[in-house]
């Protein structure tokens, strides 16, 4: 029941440009961050450190550091483990080169777990355009995980994971922006948790059901497409809408949109957005099946059951070093604190703690995350 | 649903040829000095990527879906 697969997706995620405008190398800058997500018996905290910084007129350097503190008693550890505390560390260091309007980004991602190991290369390619209104951005990455079992050192499967992306932003008019992304990943190898069970109904047991442990395929392939569109309010604000369509060779098809508003008033900015994520489960979910062994492929991680979550969001940032006057050696500065609340509704994925076999509330998570983060400019 | 995809790349392509073949022709519609309220802070696409990293990382876990979102993202199976 440990954190599986997610910092190879994340590290895809750092491994992209990061100038959304190519031809224009990244800002220096400097970031100190604390999160704490808290919700479904299980706690996670920890500090994100990112240092950015060019060196000469072509290139930028960047690192980053970040730590997640587990401690988990959620509803699969109390039903089928014991609570448990881990840590997960991840280092990234990636460099972007500018040469005219191309700006091409390499990433490294190291993330170790007690039983989970992973390396991630990306590779991007961004070019500009049509006098810098639009930007084409290529990119691909490739991961490497080993997945151990804290409870057996002999245990050691490996998986590796493609990602290939194809983003597109474009300045429209002199209010909006807008930006298409196109994202293929491909995963094979042992995709499960070598931790959780499935349950499956049992006349023989007391409760009327026993586990036994999951069985994914071992290939998986997705696809996702999102179009974003940001505008400038005449009374100087911003709101965002996004939208993104998801499909699967696993048959989980969702649907997210969110709406983000943003209000400066001084020195500080306020922050609200709402997001909705809705999406079907995988083929081979089920709450409970049958009987053991029923199916091919079997899962009972709620992550892929059927389910529609919504995120409220307010932040607040406060500029505490004038940009037109600077301070010493940097030009900006800000502190900015957040807080999402993440209401999670599963279609399928029952309590069991709630009530016998047959009369078990399905489940809901409510959990709320926590940031608070310093940034510098230089 | 390989089908909506095809379609969906055959789409992109076409879009991505037209702008091949366009690149040189097209004059910019916004002039660099018409780009002061893009460049405010206020409208960056990513203006904290520390956050946003993992915020993503945050969704990926709670959800089955990944990436397109955002600058990319991913689906995760933890608990």
């Amino acid at each position: 029941m440990k954190l599986r697969h997610l910092f190879a997706y994340l590290a895809f995620f750092l491994a992209l440009p990061a100038s959304v405008l190519g031809g224009v190398l990244p800002d220096d800058r400097g970031d100190m961050l604390y999160h704490r997500y808290e919700g479904g018996g299980v706690t996670i905290d920890g500090p994100s450190v990112l240092v950015r910084k060019k060196a000469g007129k072509s290139l930028s350097f960047v690192g980053n550091y970040y730590l997640d503190m587990v401690s988990s008693a959620s509803i699969d550890v109390i039903t089928t483990a014991s609570p448990y505390t881990e840590e997960r560390e991840q280092w990234s260091l990636g460099m972007d080169y500018l040469r005219g309007n191309t700006t091409m980004s390499m990433n490294y991602v190291s993330s170790v777990e007690s039983d989970f190991d992973a390396s991630t290369y990306a590779f991007s390619v961004s070019e500009d355009m049509f006098g810098d209104l639009t930007t084409l951005t290529l990119s691909y990455a490739y991961g490497e995980d080993i997945v151990g079992r804290s409870d057996d050192p002999t245990f050691r499967r490996e998986n590796t994971r493609q990602h290939y992306g194809v983003g597109l932003t474009q300045i429209l008019t002199r209010n909006l922006i807008t930006t298409l992304n196109f994202e293929t990943v491909t995963d094979e190898g042992f995709l499960n948790n070598p931790y959780r069970s499935v349950r499956y109904l049992d006349p023989g047991s007391a409760r009327g059901f026993s586990f036994e442990p999951e069985l994914y395929p071992e290939t998986r392939t997705s696809n996702a497409v999102g179009l974003r569109a940001r505008y400038f309010l005449p009374y100087r604000a911003a709101i965002e809408g996004e939208y993104r369509f998801y499909t699967d060779t696993w048959e989980i098809q969702g649907h997210t949109a969110s709406l983000t508003y943003v209000h400066p008033w001084g020195p500080f900015s306020f922050e609200g957005k709402f997001r909705y994520h809705d999406q079907t489960g995988a083929a081979f979910f089920r709450d409970i099946f049958s009987r053991s062994e029923a199916t091919n492929f079997r899962a009972r991680d709620k992550e892929l059951s059927p389910l529609t979550s919504y995120t409220f969001r307010a932040k607040v940032s406060y500029e505490f070093i004038d940009p037109n006057r600077g301070w010493g050696i940097f030009k900006r500065g800000s502190l900015n604190f957040s807080l999402d609340h993440l209401f999670v509704e599963y279609h399928e994925f029952r309590d069991i703690t709630s009530g016998p076999l047959g009369e078990e509330a399905l489940y809901e998570l409510k959990a709320n995350v926590y940031q608070i983060f310093v940034s510098f400019w230089y | 649903m390989n089908t909506k995809f095809a379609k969906t790349g055959q789409i992109l392509l076409a879009l991505l040829a037209f702008y091949g073949l366009s690149a040189c022709s097209v004059e910019p519609w916004v002039k660099p000095y018409e780009r002061d309220r893009l460049a405010d802070p206020i409208m960056a696409l990513d203006g904290d990527p520390v956050s946003t990293a993992y915020i993503q990382h945050v969704y990926e876990a709670r959800e089955g879906a990944r990436g397109g979102e955002g600058a990319a993202g991913g689906g995760c199976g933890c608990n």
